[in-house]
């Protein structure tokens, strides 16, 4: 089996731009940023590339924390604060495109923000 | 100053088969600035592994989109095993690579045809789908499906292909090869066509890196990102040549599809040559605890998916990041500065899939 390496660095939200920012000065793309709600927080991977080295940038959030946007340095990063925010109701400040709410359209707001039972209807 | 005018692009267009909405800004012909929309149809997958056991999910992987179908339920397969120290047989990881690169042929063969329809070669475009049926007649023969296949398993796949079968089709492959061939000198040297993609929606390799291009939309403008390179399913054990071109435009990107296709089918050959017997399968026992990026290179370029599980039958996150989505600020970046009349021709550029995006 071939393993793919990655690393996961956590951070908090307050180092999360200058960690953003060193990754762009070194050259690293930007992959993806990915929410993944745990329990009663939420868990926000910024990961990057660059010639096959994949790292990431973990920060731990609440859905009262107002997470500042990355597009500023990574312009296509709209994208996915734009999902983030219209699928799990996290708050991004400072998007260079802000759709506020409507890049996503759900018939619930924020769907991925709440947990479902088995059996039971979204 | 020159009046600004906002005309709607979508979501229903000829050239659309699946709906994305743009709004152009145009100062006379010229598209000046792009604001994108999607959200028409998107499905909440990842939503249902809080409701399907991890080793449903394949399917629901699979059924992320209909024409890379495979790759996504390989590459949430190779996932789910480097969480749980899985080791697939090696016959396994073979077939899994066959069929990746015969889903990269009818992928290719599908965009080749709508990007002539795009710029009304329609004779092309029948062209194009009529060779692609020969591959999804093998995708059929040697799956049981189409389309969505449903070949793929946690522990490798559930179907193996005969020794007769697999020479059958590496002579298919020679006749596949010399209708492609005449197809894409068509494509690739034909005036009209040549007229219609070169030098329109041009993506230089600085900002087709910086935006977050993949796939033939990155190689195309020079960026060299292949993710097969880093040796997944058996790629590791196979020659793979990476296409790029330089220019960056409409036509690079179709210059990179057609010539993969000659990659894939090398690829196919290789693989065929060097298929060790065996088993396909291994019993899968436990459930998944811990995480793990895994990606793939889809036709249309890198696929990452995010799991996450807690070792409970159900996963925490399935988060599926996939290449229409990142190369949609590529997209706009193409389509500034470019003329109203060749706006079909640079989204369709991008092999824009939306229920991909729309997972």
């Amino acid at each position: 089996m071939t393993t793919q390496e990655q690393t996961i660095i956590p951070i908090e939200v307050g180092k999360l731009f200058g960690g953003v920012e060193q990754f762009r000065n070194e050259g690293y793309r930007l992959v993806q940023i990915g929410c993944t709600k745990v329990g009663d927080v939420f868990e926000i991977n910024y990961s990057f590339d660059k010639d096959f080295v994949f790292k990431n940038l973990r920060i731990t959030v609440t859905a009262e924390t107002e997470v500042p946007s990355i597009s500023g340095m990574y312009w296509g990063a709209f994208v996915y604060e734009n999902e983030m925010h219209d699928l799990f109701g996290i708050q991004v400040r400072g998007m260079n495109i802000d759709f506020k709410g409507t890049f996503i359209r759900t018939a619930i707001q924020h769907p991925f923000g709440v947990s479902i039972s088995k059996g039971e209807k979204p | 100053m020159t009046k600004q005018i906002i005309i709607p692009f979508g979501p229903q267009h000829p050239v659309l088969p699946e709906p994305i909405h743009l709004d152009l800004v145009l100062e006379d012909e010229r598209v000046v600035d792009v604001i994108p929309s999607i959200g028409y149809i998107h499905r909440g997958f990842e939503k249902l592994v809080e409701k399907r056991e991890f080793t449903e999910y394949v399917y629901i992987a699979e059924r992320t989109c209909g024409i890379c179908s495979f790759i996504h339920g390989m590459t949430y397969c190779q996932g789910i095993e480097k969480i749980m120290n899985i080791e697939v047989p090696e016959r396994a990881v073979f077939l899994r690579t066959v069929w990746s690169e015969y889903s990269r042929m009818h992928s290719h063969l599908l965009w080749l045809g709508l990007f002539a329809d795009s710029f009304g070669f329609e004779n092309l475009f029948m062209n194009a789908w009529r060779i692609r049926e020969r591959v999804l007649d093998v995708m059929e023969q040697t799956t049981g499906g189409r389309v969505i296949q449903g070949a793929c398993k946690i522990g490798g796949v559930r179907r193996d292909i005969s020794g007769e079968k697999l020479d059958e089709m590496k002579k298919g492959l020679d006749g596949i090869e010399k209708e492609i061939e005449g197809l894409t000198t068509v494509f690739l040297r034909d005036d009209s066509v040549r007229h219609r993609t070169k030098d329109v929606g041009v993506l230089s390799k600085e900002d087709a890196y910086h935006l977050g291009a993949v796939g033939p939309t990155a190689r195309a403008s020079g960026v060299d990102i292949d993710l097969r390179k880093t040796g997944y399913a058996a790629y590791g054990k196979l020659k793979l040549e990476t296409i790029t071109e330089s220019g960056g435009d409409c036509y690079a990107r179709c210059v990179v599809r057609s010539r993969e296709l000659f990659t894939s089918m090398d690829i196919i050959r290789q693989a065929i040559g060097k298929i060790p017997e065996g088993p396909i399968d291994v019993k899968v026992t436990g459930t998944p605890n811990g995480e793990y990026f895994t990606r793939a290179e889809q036709p249309r370029g890198e696929l990452v998916h995010y799991i996450k599980g807690n070792g409970t039958k159900f996963l925490v996150r399935s988060r599926i990041r996939t290449p229409t989505l990142t190369n949609i600020p590529p997209l706009i970046r193409m389509l500034q500065g470019c003329e109203l009349a060749d706006v079909p021709v640079i989204v369709l550029s991008i092999d824009p899939c939306i229920s991909c995006t729309e997972r």
